[in-house]
């Protein structure tokens, strides 16, 4: 998205709607807790399961943590490793994309075969795999997914560069004698940074998913340690039992979220579309 | 046509070399050496010495892995630690079951999702399309495991129509001998791939319905439903096989959950088992498989896009 594209990016509805979203999620789980004190750490049993009601708006889990506190402290971490994971994949990936395509010939083909390598295993798999040998906690599992994620938009910028290098600005830069690093810095990675943009809202999305799913393998984060996935979760093993109070919020806070993160991905891809902005 | 295949299946080759150097390095990163993985912390130092002689994990790096590529190719993927069958046994026992539930939801998401994609897109911008987008979209956010504890809580808990577990059985006849067992597993499975599939199957069909020959076909007289299934479907489809090719992996960790939920006796809860009990011949082996799997089928996926397209010719360009 070249800064002229800035002001139709930004006055999209679906990108708007994402955002806001967002931004109340983030307020709920960094400010919440200011206004609302639970305690987090310790488990007191006396107080568990019990429903929604007074002292307890979402009730309390298995472990008497009470529900809605207890999502502002998930939503932590859940957030926290998305946008960790998202950063650091979008520094890594672009990097890698953009030496393999601007070097082209051999060194790319090497450098593409190793990321076709990387992806020939499902991600989940290598992670199984990983959080055996290391035991996760919150940085482990950012650098682990990390590691996983950066792949993909590596391919994309390097396919980015690679019709960009052809463009006669680029051309005419190397021609008044910029320098290669000038030139990526300057002309290139600015230029792919529409699809940058939408590789890291996906990267996000499926980072925090990825999360849950290492929960609910019992791979997650060790409590007390809590994020929506873990919470969801252990939720589930109650929901035969009649207490939806600790499966539905996490649910539909975690669905909220990650809707929302692809739905300004979505928005950015399709404004980065010139044949679907005209029709 | 054939330098392409020949330049992709060099490709396939280098990338499953790739693999195997992979997985080999992984084996090494195990903590603690795999001799204390596989006899325990309490083992001496006599039994530790005798476990890496008989293993060879007393050579060089360079000579373990010629070793290890040597016994891949004789098909020994090594011994379970938990179970003390041999890795190649398991997989074969585990690969027909996953061979069923992920061709079976694959073949399922793929025939819903082309209909539906192409009513969206002929419908696109009105109510039905934005619902129908709304409800992929929300599919689409959604975690595996969640997916299929709805399905459990609305089929088998509420009208009590299927049972929430998969066949307790590994060989096929068996499984499909109880075909209701089979439903929520297979279910779960297609929803998570529908929602990409349809999503990508709509943005496609668009493509296609502002092409000219579209025009060629509704001036000369062709009824709309004709011109829908012969032209429209028909050129939308193509993109979606690749799709399915480089979804491959995804489609995959879906089965894992998909199998961990369900105790569905394939590769992913093999997969999971193995994980959870530090198997880790069984995890290396079986990992190989998947990546084996995934190489294959997006190289399948390739060639039958370019068969399939006559307007791709491969290798000229």
């Amino acid at each position: 998205m070249a800064a002229g594209k800035w002001p139709t990016w930004a006055a999209n509805h679906r990108v708007q709607a994402g955002i806001g979203v967002i931004a109340a999620l983030a307020a709920f789980c960094y400010l919440g807790p200011l206004v609302y004190h639970t305690n987090q750490v310790t488990v007191n049993l006396n107080a568990a399961t019990l429903p929604p009601g007074a002292g307890h708006p979402l009730g309390t889990d298995g472990d008497g943590y009470d529900v809605l506190g207890r999502l502002m402290v998930g939503g932590r971490s859940s957030l926290e490793l998305g946008f960790a994971v998202a950063a650091a994949t979008t520094v890594i990936g672009t990097l890698y994309g953009a030496i393999a395509g601007w070097a082209g010939g051999i060194v790319d083909a090497v450098m593409m075969r190793a990321i076709d390598t990387f992806l020939a295993l499902p991600t989940l798999v290598l992670l199984l795999l990983l959080v055996t040998i290391f035991t996760p906690d919150l940085l482990s599992v950012i650098l682990l997914l990390t590691a996983l994620s950066w792949l993909g938009t590596a391919r994309l910028v390097r396919g980015q560069i690679l019709t960009l290098r052809t463009r006669e600005y680029v051309q005419a830069a190397k021609t008044l004698g910029g320098g290669q690093w000038w030139i990526i810095r300057r002309h290139l990675v600015p230029n792919a940074f529409g699809v940058i943009i939408v590789s890291a809202t996906f990267t996000i999305a499926d980072a925090i998913l990825m999360l849950s799913v290492l929960s609910f393998l019992g791979l997650g984060l060790p409590p007390p340690a809590a994020d929506w996935g873990s919470m969801l979760t252990n939720g589930l093993d109650y929901l035969f039992d009649g207490y939806w109070w600790m499966v539905y919020p996490p649910a539909v806070i975690l669905v909220i979220t990650l809707i929302a993160f692809n739905l300004i991905g979505d928005a950015t891809r399709d404004s980065l579309d010139v044949r679907l902005r005209q029709r | 046509m054939t330098s392409y295949l020949v330049r992709r299946a060099a490709q396939a080759l280098v990338v499953m070399i790739g693999v195997l150097i992979l997985t080999f390095i992984l084996i090494h990163l195990v903590p603690g050496s795999a001799a204390r993985a596989a006899l325990g912390v309490r083992a001496t130092s006599t039994r530790i010495a005798i476990f890496n002689t008989t293993y060879g994990l007393n050579k060089p790096l360079v000579a373990q892995f010629a070793d290890y590529v040597g016994q891949l190719f004789h098909g020994n993927f090594g011994i379970s630690y938990t179970t003390q069958q041999p890795v190649s046994t398991l997989v074969a026992q585990r690969l027909p079951g996953d061979v069923l539930l992920v061709g079976a939801s694959t073949a399922l998401a793929v025939l819903i999702a082309i209909p539906l994609g192409t009513y969206q897109a002929v419908k696109r911008g009105r109510l039905s399309d934005q619902l129908l987008d709304g409800v992929s979209f929300t599919l689409y956010s959604m975690p595996d495991f969640f997916v299929a504890f709805l399905l459990i809580a609305l089929f088998s808990v509420q009208l009590h129509i299927f049972p929430p577990e998969a066949p307790q059985t590994q060989d096929v006849a068996g499984m499909l001998a109880d075909p209701r067992a089979l439903v929520l597993p297979v279910a779960t499975l297609t929803l998570s791939n529908l929602a990409g599939f349809s999503r990508y199957m709509r943005s496609s069909a668009i493509d296609v319905l502002a092409e000219d020959f579209l025009r060629t076909a509704r001036a000369k007289g062709l009824p709309e439903r004709l011109v829908l299934s012969r032209h429209v479907v028909r050129n939308a489809a193509l993109p979606v096989v690749t799709i399915v090719g480089l979804t491959f992996p995804n489609i995959i960790a879906g089965a894992v959950i998909a199998e961990a939920v369900f105790s569905y006796q394939g590769m992913g809860l093999l997969l999971y088992q193995a994980a959870t009990s530090h198997d880790y011949p069984v995890l290396l082996g079986s990992t190989l498989v998947v990546g084996a799997a995934t190489v294959v089928g997006s190289l399948a996926a390739d060639v039958a896009y370019g068969v399939l397209d006559p307007r791709i010719r491969h290798g000229r360009g």
